[in-house]
């Protein structure tokens, strides 16, 4: 399986694969999540069944608790801003006022006293809608005289982002060879295992509203919300508790919460929704529906001189908050050139807006397309210049940091060449050709293909700040402290849901205070009890808030060992912190942290006002973030028949700096390696011409299932990190960046002796065989073109 | 609770379950077996069933028996029965081959044999089998009971010969002769998943050369059929390599393809084209 090596960091907890101190209520049905909680009125969301229209009247049957915009008189629209790139603030209703814009948008909220009438209710009310041909395909709602659909952004662009680099021109001018690409990636949804919840309740004894949902960002929510409904912020408390899954659908602000808190207030009651499968893969956010034109200038030696690139991503009907709309294109514009070393570059990225359901940030955040496109012209440009895909990834990799991007981004330090080498070594690539050569010959086909990629990763507010976002996340505060009975608790603003950091901060705190970790107790994901902070997406979370762990557990180390110096009368440098206890360093004197503890809070006055009272510490992180790296490589079989891909062997080498704890990490990668895979072959949301779907379940929409995983190595470097004060990286999105572009290049190198080019995903079995089938039938007239000349 | 509101009558004997459905079918009654087709169906509320005859705890239903000429098969009879042979010789070892790859595990140990043919998905293995195979359908209401050839039984895509009272109480298999050999090949983009083509062969030799070949293709068509273009390329001919892709082939051209918006009727051949062929490669 993977290799867990642990290099000699002298450490205790850290490095260890300890088990997740999560799993024992998961996995013994303990876990608590938003639909489980009672609540006396229930909603279902009637949404448009049309893509685009204007409503000419809801109706329902009398007396039925029916809400529509009209009753949301005051709300304000969910607006998003951006300062930059010509963005254009476009406005959505919490109820459909007027126009709807995709289907699915919410139109009215039906209410009842439980799920199954608010059901049975929801059947009933009928939306009048006139409807006008909806625009699916942002190419078409880019071509002139498309229909607007938004009055603020004139030709359906609501952003555009453009650079030049000033030696473009001439160095494009001496290139020896352009290698270009076409590349598509249609659109997915992250489909999270807990679908969408919300459950708001009302205090009658404070009027606070509390919002249980299944949110990455809980306190960014209560802001939101207490904004657009018009409330004190003091007067909501936002809970995510378990959350199963989120993958950045759960990091953007959706209409259906601050609905729910508004109706808690207005019926003064408990107001719960749970969507339904097929709502999600409908109405919730949707990611990567992108094209991407990108050529790359070469010299005569296959070194990449500049990089041209335009890339046209379809946001959908509106802008998610906070992120608005730019996350996809403007992370394409900005890590565009990825790990190669290329100074000369073009781009124009636009957002622009359809009748589909709005994009929001997903795993991977656009890298998943552009790692696709780059590595994809990596090797066409291999091809065309007839070396190998590794020598030509050798020949233009990063090798010397800090190194400048053409776009000013600064990477730190990286291994890609490193981790490159690695994985050739571990697949042992002569033996693969042999194998390979040896299959055509029996009539199948077998390919690798490899990507290299980097990844941003636990960047603070100075590089979020760069995308003139209004709302500019970052840093993270920890409170840290031993309560009088000598455990710990730390209280976060990170909202961790299946990322394991109670067990990764807990090893971190562990290490410095000399505790075991399961002493410790991460809390998180409530407004009322743990500091503000911005959640967990990003792969931001083990880096900046287990940075600001780190900083607020030294300073609970400094005070202990004040404490036990007061204690044991012993100097500070004397004494060590272990196994609980703080000692005289070669003495048998010692005293227990819980007696600290207790010390620290009942008898301060021993203290005589040297010490301060209490034991609890905080620490606030904002880093200049850093950069992980991989070489993804997979090996497949294509069958030509079928067009089916079975993936034989998926490798990852990966170099996230200090790893805190193994088992997580490679968990981490596991799990995003199947979304890339999704990604790759399977995974697509199909509209129809109408603007409807036609993916609605997961019997359309196809997830992989464990059976479609290949078995994945893993091989991690480990280089420690100067960037991160916990030495480690971010590593949460490095799976799904990579593994579409090295399925894909696989199936390209398997299908070599056909000369077809597959350069969208996901690569499913019909444009296989459809490449296959036009390969095949080119050939055939070319021949009969030829034997027609020699007639 | 996501379906519409029903009611669910359990009859415990057939004749009481064949009243019950003649008194409901008239208000969209339907039989509930296995519940693995209805109930996700019902949860879209695409259906919105006012009955449900819940057939479960009716007695007599549950019988695979075997007379020495046919395989009969009860309406409760789940399609986990079949992961063991249920029969000895080629029809017991085929039946046990083609239900692995039904659905995933938990469906086949809920999912009934008759509930397929009743529910007929073009994709359906049992439908494809009783296609095949020439299967005999008994079926029965208060008015009596009527049996149906395989033939006449599907009428198209989730389409079947039965009227709104009548329970498909019973299917019929002919056994299979000894010495006959099977093969079954089928094609999904995830394991667990209908097929988007799939195809049961089987054929005697007499003489070396192929005798009474059915070649029955599945989830290319609205219903499963077998192919007589295929078949006729077989027969007479020794099994081998140039005459199985010369009955691919044919059954490719044969068939009326189904689109949907990722497949094509290219596509579809395609499909045909290669599960054919591998179902006779299994065949030997
Ligand atoms: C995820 C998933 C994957 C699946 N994959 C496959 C697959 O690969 N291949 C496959 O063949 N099936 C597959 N199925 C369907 C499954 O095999 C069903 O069990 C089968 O289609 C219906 O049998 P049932 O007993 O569950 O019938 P029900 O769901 O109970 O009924 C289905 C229909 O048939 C009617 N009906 C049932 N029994 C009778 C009867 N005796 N007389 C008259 N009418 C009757 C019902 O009224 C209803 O209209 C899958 C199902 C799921 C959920």
């Amino acid at each position: 399986m993977s290799t867990h090596e642990t290099k000699g960091s002298g450490l205790k907890w850290v490095g260890r694969a300890i088990r997740r101190l999560e799993d024992p209520a998961l996995v013994t049905g303990q876990g608590r999540f938003t639909a489980d909680l009672p609540a006396t009125h229930w909603v279902r969301f009637v949404r448009s069944p049309v893509a685009a229209g204007t409503i000419k009247s809801v109706s329902f049957p009398d007396g039925a608790r029916v809400i529509t915009a009209a009753d949301l008189t005051g709300v304000k629209k969910i607006t998003p801003m951006l300062h930059k790139f010509s963005y254009r603030p476009v406005g959505q209703s919490i109820l459909a006022d007027g126009q709807v814009r995709y289907v699915g948008e919410p139109v009215a909220i039906a209410v009842a006293s439980s799920e199954e009438d608010a059901e049975d209710l929801a059947d009933l009310v009928e939306a009048d809608i006139d409807e006008t041909p909806p625009l699916v395909d942002a190419r078409a709602a880019l071509a002139d005289g498309a229909p607007q659909i938004h009055a603020e952004a004139p030709g359906n662009v609501i952003l555009e982002g453009k650079v030049q680099t000033p030696g473009f021109d001439s160095v494009w001018d001496r290139a020896a060879k352009i290698v270009a690409i076409e590349a598509r990636s249609h659109r997915q949804n992250a489909t999270p295992m807990e679908a969408r919840a919300g459950h708001a309740s009302y205090d009658p004894s404070t009027g606070r509203i509390t919002l249980t949902c299944t949110t990455q960002m809980p306190h960014l929510m209560r802001t939101a919300i207490a904004d657009l409904l018009g409330m004190r912020e003091s007067d909501l408390r936002v809970i995510a508790p378990d959350v199963g899954g989120g993958f950045g659908q759960k990091m953007s602000l959706c209409a259906e919460y601050v609905a729910l808190v508004w109706l808690a207030r207005k019926l003064k009651s408990s107001v719960a929704w749970t969507e339904d499968r097929r709502e999600n893969l409908i109405a919730s956010f949707h990611s990567r529906d992108q094209y991407i034109s990108l050529e790359g200038a070469f010299d005569q030696d296959s070194k990449l001189l500049a990089l041209r690139a335009d890339v046209v991503s379809n946001v959908g009907a509106y802008s998610c908050f906070p992120t608005t709309s730019g996350v996809e294109p403007l992370m394409a514009m900005a890590e565009m050139p990825g790990p190669y070393d290329v100074q000369q570059y073009q781009c124009l990225a636009r957002g622009v807006l359809t009748n589909t359901c709005t994009m929001a940030a997903y795993r991977g955040v656009s890298r998943p397309v552009i790692t696709f496109t780059l590595e994809r012209l990596m090797d066409k440009a291999a091809t065309a210049f007839g070396i190998d895909p590794i020598d030509i990834r050798r020949r233009n990799l990063i090798g010397t940091f800090p190194y400048t991007s053409a776009m000013g981004l600064v990477y730190d330090e990286a291994t890609y060449k490193e981790t490159l080498e690695m994985a050739v070594a571990a697949i042992d690539v002569p033996a693969f050709r042999a194998r390979q050569q040896a299959a055509r010959a029996r009539g199948q086909y077998l390919g690798i293909g490899f990507a290299t990629f980097s990844e941003r990763t636990g960047y603070g507010s100075p590089a979020f700040a760069a995308r003139g976002m209004a709302i500019t996340p970052g840093w993270e505060t920890v409170h840290l402290t031993v309560d009088p009975s000598g455990f710990v608790e730390a209280r976060i603003g990170s909202s961790p849901h299946g990322q394991g950091l109670r067990t990764t901060l807990a090893q971190i705190i562990a290490d410095e205070i000399g505790v075991a970790p399961d002493i410790i107790k991460v809390i998180h994901g409530d407004t009322d009890t743990a500091p503000y902070g911005w959640g967990t997406f990003a792969s931001r979370s083990l880096v900046i808030s287990g940075g600001a762990t780190l900083l607020a557990a030294r300073k609970v180390r400094a005070k202990l060992l004040k404490i036990a110096s007061h204690m044991l009368e012993a100097a500070p440098e004397d004494i060590v912190l272990e196994n609980g206890s703080a000692k005289v360093a070669g003495t048998d004197r010692t005293v227990t942290i819980a007696a600290m503890a207790r010390e620290a809070y009942t008898q301060t006055h021993r203290f005589k006002g040297e010490i301060e009272p209490g034991l609890t510490e905080s620490g606030t992180y904002d880093p200049p973030g850093t950069f992980s790296n991989a070489c993804h490589v997979a090996i497949v079989a294509v069958d030509i028949e079928t067009g089916f891909v079975r993936i034989e062997r998926f490798l990852v080498a990966e170099d996230a700096g200090r790893i805190i704890n193994p088992m997580i990490a490679d968990g981490q990668v596991h799990g995003g390696v199947a979304q890339g895979i999704g990604n790759a072959l399977l995974e697509e949301i199909v509209y129809d011409e109408s603007g409807g779907i036609l993916t609605a379940n997961l019997a359309d929409y196809m997830p992989p299932t464990a059976h479609e995983m290949p078995p994945i190595e893993l091989h991690h470097l480990e280089t420690p990190s100067t960037q991160s004060i916990t030495k480690a990286k971010g590593l949460g999105e490095g799976g799904s960046i990579g593994a579409p572009a090295a399925v894909v290049n696989a199936i390209n190198d398997a299908l070599a002796p056909f000369n077809v080019q597959i350069d969208e995903i996901p690569a499913t079995p019909q444009r296989i065989r459809a490449a296959l089938r036009d390969a095949t039938n080119s050939a055939r007239s070319r021949e009969s073109g030829n034997l027609g000349a020699t007639l | 609770m996501k379906p519409a509101a029903f009611i669910r009558h359990v009859p415990k004997t057939l004749d009481e379950a064949l009243k019950v459905l003649s008194d409901v079918a008239p208000d969209d009654g339907r039989v509930l077996a296995g519940g693995q087709s209805l109930v996700p169906i019902m949860a879209f509320r695409l259906a919105k069933p006012a009955h449900l005859v819940d057939i479960n705890e009716v007695e007599g239903l549950q019988h695979i028996a075997c007379d020495g000429k046919t395989l009969s098969i009860g309406a409760r009879v789940r399609h986990a029965a079949f992961h063991k042979p249920v029969v000895d010789g080629p029809l017991g070892a085929l039946l046990s081959y083609v239900a692995r790859h039904i659905a995933h595990y938990p469906i086949r140990m809920r999912g009934t044999f008759c509930g397929s043919l009743a529910h007929a998905d073009p994709s359906s293995e049992w439908c494809l089998v009783s296609a095949t195979l020439g299967a005999t359908m008994v079926v029965k209401s208060t008015r009596g009971e009527r049996r149906i050839a395989a033939a006449d039984f599907f009428e198209g895509i989730m389409s079947t010969a039965l009227a709104e009272d009548e329970l498909l109480a019973e299917v019929r298999l002919p056994l299979l002769a000894a010495d006959t050999k099977f093969g079954f090949y089928e094609f999904s983009r995830r394991a667990g998943d209908f097929a988007m083509a799939s195809s049961l062969v089987t054929y005697r030799l007499a003489g070396g050369k192929i005798a009474d070949a059915r070649v029955g293709v599945g989830g290319a068509e609205p219903s499963p059929r077998r192919i007589a273009e295929a078949e006729a390329a077989l027969n007479g001919n020794a099994p081998g390599e140039d005459h199985f892709r010369a009955a691919a082939a044919a059954a490719a051209d044969a068939v009326e393809p189904l689109e949907d918006h990722q497949t094509t009727g290219e596509y579809r051949r395609d499909l045909v084209r290669a599960v054919v062929h591998r179902a006779l490669e299994h065949s030997i």
